[in-house]
């Protein structure tokens, strides 16, 4: 027979082995493409266009098509999904119609990421006639990434208390005046939470951007919405799996890059969030 | 008591959440200037009954209500905006809750809410708040610090100065003292005082000798009903109703 004591210790072991199991992998990752990539990052990597069929020069074109990307479907999903989180929380009983749009923000979360490639293909490229373009690939992440930011907002929003209301619709403020000014300002920590989320995944996405927008090499940066663009996520994929003999620490380098501008965003985001909470 | 005009008329006002029935035909008349306090045990009404004089009972989505509640003679639930009426009906509540914002904010939050905007104005109406609510002296040099930094007696007498930034006629207090220490508790006690010159005060509290010391009149619910209202002096030496007696004489409750 085994002692309580010992079950114990047993127990806690292979529960502190699965949380350390979770960090391995992400050390692994970033130990990998910093130890490959390192070498490949200069001036001429980051700042200037690809030479040789992409065997030389930089990845620029990539590094901007992501960030348009990023910035568009962000500009894009953040205001809707954080309106309809808004409505969801504040405004809507819980009714037939309530629930479907619940059923429906859930599944939106659960389809895969080329079905979405496909969707934007046929109603951005094709139906709306967008072409293959910016305004396609950034549309068809927004609408990827809105059931992460209205869960995350809805939870923000929910996590303030029901005493911040109530308060202030006893002083007079209307409904909408309580949300804007006692609602969302304790939210937005929140918010920014979900949109930082949702861009890493936005800039790490391949699949939608297939269909919609990513081209594998352009001779020039793009001008308006409406051109193609390059992105990060599909340059490595084309570098590392079309381009025989290209040097190793040319890809391990370009995810780096993807992985270092996912971090420059977030860090931004996470020092937007503490200004705000400073402020008060 | 001289009869003093009729601030408040309750006409058989009955309050339902879902299937519960928090206030059985309740009729009831609060005097202008009259602090009533609302004294019984837990889950007799005593909070439905204040929430329903500013309409904040209409937040809660299965909460259903009959009968009237008059204010000056016109129905609060028809012909007045709930934003107008909580201007004019202001409410404290049980835990302080300052806004996560400064303290001249929190008082000028009414006043802007209502689309005051100019500064001067703002400030003599948030000096003179917090000198009614006894707060000034303490806060005067450190309006634009956070309210939360406040000790809970400062940020109730806040949340006073906050209501009072409206000009209410009527403040309802829900057990404004319950998590107070007796000092503090003295001061909001002091500053309900001062207010009953200017203001018609409801408060509801748990604690019997509360009531008794600033009551002008007590009301006592059971259940949802009201068993008995009088003046506070005669509830408590003389109660008509053997449940007032037991109740403030500790028996239950």
């Amino acid at each position: 027979m085994i002692n309580e004591g010992t079950k114990e210790k047993v127990g806690f072991g292979i529960l502190f082995l699965a949380a350390v199991l979770v960090v391995i992998p992400v050390l692994l990752i970033i130990w990998l493409i910093v130890s490959r990539g390192w070498s490949a990052l200069s001036i001429e990597f980051l700042f200037t266009m690809p030479r040789d069929g992409m065997r030389a020069g930089g990845i620029l074109p990539a590094i901007i098509g992501t960030f348009y990307l990023v910035m568009a479907s962000i500009a894009f999903s953040l205001p809707i999904g954080v309106m309809a989180a808004i409505y969801l929380s504040e405004y809507a009983r819980d009714n037939l119609v309530t629930r479907t749009i619940n059923l429906a923000i859930i599944n939106l979360a659960g389809v895969s990421s080329v079905v979405y490639g496909l969707f934007g293909l046929s109603l951005f490229v094709i139906f709306l006639r967008f072409g293959t373009s910016i305004i396609s690939g950034a549309l068809t992440l927004g609408i990827m990434t809105l059931p992460v930011i209205i869960t995350t907002t809805r939870e923000a929003l929910r996590a303030v208390p029901k005493s911040y209301r109530e308060v202030s619709l006893s002083l007079g403020a209307t409904k909408w005046q309580t949300i804007r000014n006692s609602v969302l300002p304790p939210a937005l920590p929140g918010i920014l939470t979900g949109t930082v989320l949702s861009i890493g995944r936005v800039a790490g996405e391949t699949a939608p951007i297939l269909f919609t927008v990513a081209a594998s090499y352009l001779p020039n940066l793009p001008r308006s919405p409406f051109d193609q663009a390059m992105a990060l996520p599909y340059h490595l994929y084309i570098i590392a799996t079309q381009i025989p003999g290209i040097r190793e620490d040319y890809q391990y380098g370009t995810a780096l890059v993807l992985v270092g501008l996912v971090l420059v965003i977030n860090i931004t985001a996470v020092i937007i969030r503490s200004r705000y909470r400073r402020r008060k | 008591m001289s009869r003093a005009e009729v601030k408040f008329q309750i006409r058989d006002l009955n309050v339902h959440y879902g299937k519960a029935h928090a206030l059985k035909s309740l009729s009831i008349d609060i005097y202008s200037n009259e602090i009533l306090s609302i004294i019984g045990p837990s889950n007799s009404g005593k909070t439905s009954f204040l929430r329903s004089l500013n309409r904040l009972n209409d937040i809660e989505p299965n909460c259903r209500m009959t009968g009237a509640v008059l204010l000056d003679g016109k129905d609060i639930y028809r012909g007045i905006s709930p934003e107008d009426l909580r201007k004019r009906v202001g409410m404290i509540f049980a835990l302080p809750i300052p806004l996560p914002r400064s303290v001249y904010d929190n008082v000028a939050y009414g006043p802007r809410m209502a689309g005051i905007r100019n500064r001067k104005t703002l400030d003599v109406l948030v000096e003179e708040s917090l000198t009614a609510a006894y707060l000034w002296d303490e806060v005067k040099d450190r309006l634009r610090s956070s309210a939360l930094k406040l000790s809970g007696g400062q940020q109730q007498r806040l949340c006073i100065a906050r209501s009072l930034a409206l000009k209410p006629e009527v403040i309802l207090f829900d057990e404004p003292c319950s998590g107070l220490d007796p000092i503090s508790t003295g001061k909001v006690e002091e500053s309900m005082m001062e207010l009953q010159k200017n203001h018609t005060l409801v408060l509801v509290t748990n604690n019997t000798k509360q009531a008794a010391r600033v009551g002008t009149r007590t009301a006592f619910f059971l259940m949802g009903e009201l068993v008995e209202i009088d003046s506070t002096e005669k509830m408590f030496t003389a109660p008509i109703d053997g449940r007032t007696q037991d109740y403030i004489a500790g028996r239950f409750g």
